[in-house]
């Protein structure tokens, strides 16, 4: 695969993996107030 | 460009070659068709389980059913990347097609499995953690490991793995089990073989090559025709329990009476036909009869919830 490809595959997986540690970090947070409130 | 910088994108192209896979490649892991039906079955569960659970935590424990699947599903495809390089079926796989390294799809399987596992334990109940964990311990070391390449029952014992997601989604809710959520899973468990072997009748060369021992290879494909009827008889009388126990009304008993009806007539058509069209109609209904049973249980229920 040529450099640019590649380059476009990797940002694609990155931008994937920090969107799931976002919504990781956003359900973690939304658990903890499900907590506290029962 | 120097030399240098050519060697390097020469160095970072071979590597993509070699398993550095895209996104798409680390989805397809998951498994996320098989991944569908086993989130389906664990929201029903989790739904007709009596008590409730916060949205969050509901949410939180499909999420953990869906990935703790999904895990199970990509540690599977790393340890049979073997034989699915084998079979035309699955050989376009990202393990085998060499487009995800072996080493990285256990490790993204492992990671998810343990993830999920500590989550739904932490977040949800030790009860649903521990039935997760079971779950994906059953389908990696008992279907996998133990039983795929060595028996012709790999698939009768191994139904159980896919069996849990209604007792993990009814654990959840509350942090023991049921006998509905015991039917539940009793319904899977046998649905799972004529599911299989519909499949696997016209796919017995497939499975040969690649030295799977699944029933059409070894009894060969009049008695694996006769074994499908012989688990429909079992599996439609059992989808009648939950009304016979007065745990769901008459609309899913008529529903399921009706589909269990045309399950059976594709199941007769497979021990009459022996070319390949009834066998990939069945397989094909298999889906839909599953989805269909479940999705009445739901319809079921909530025409019986107070105010409907």
């Amino acid at each position: 695969m040529p450099p640019a490809p590649l380059h476009r595959s990797r940002r694609a997986r990155n931008i994937a993996l920090a969107g799931a540690l976002f919504a990781l970090a956003a359900l973690f947070f939304a658990i903890t107030i499900a907590k506290l409130g029962s | 460009m120097s030399e240098r910088s050519i060697a390097t994108a020469a160095r970072t192209a071979t590597a993509v070659a070699a398993g550095d896979g895209q996104l798409g490649d680390f989805v397809a892991l998951l498994k996320p068709r098989v991944m569908s039906l086993v989130v389906f079955t664990g929201f029903v569960g989790l739904f007709l389980a009596p008590g409730t659970l916060h949205p969050v935590l509901a949410l939180t424990a499909v999420l953990c059913i869906a990935v703790g699947a999904g895990a199970a599903g990509a540690i599977n495809m790393w340890y049979d990347r073997d034989i699915d390089a084998r079979m035309a079926r699955t050989r376009d796989r990202p393990v085998p097609a060499g487009r995800i390294e072996p080493g990285a799809a256990l490790g993204f399987g492992a990671s998810l499995a343990v993830g999920a596992v500590l989550v739904m334990g932490l977040a949800v109940n030790l009860a649903a953690g521990a039935l997760l964990a079971g779950s994906i311990a059953f389908y990696v070391f008992i279907y996998t490991m133990g039983l795929k390449r060595r028996t012709p029952q790999n698939i009768v014992i191994g139904g159980a793995a896919g069996a849990f997601p209604p007792l993990i989604g009814w654990a959840a809710v509350t942090g023991d089990l049921g006998v509905e959520a015991l039917v539940l899973f009793a319904i899977i468990f046998l649905w799972t073989p004529p599911h299989f072997w519909a499949l696997a009748l016209y796919r017995a060369e497939d499975y040969a090559r690649a030295g799977v021992h699944m029933l059409p290879v070894v009894a060969g494909g009049a008695a694996t025709r006769r074994q499908i009827l012989g688990y429909t008889l079992a599996l439609v009388p059992v989808t009648l329990l939950p009304t016979a126990l007065g745990e769901a009304g008459w609309t899913y008993g008529l529903g399921a009476a009706a589909l269990g009806a045309l399950f059976l007539i594709c199941a007769i058509r497979v021990l009459r036909d022996t070319g390949d069209r009834a066998a990939r109609r069945m397989f094909g209904f298999s889906i839909l009869y599953l989805f269909a049973l479940f999705a009445l249980l739901i319809v079921d229920r909530s025409l019986s919830l107070p105010g409907v």
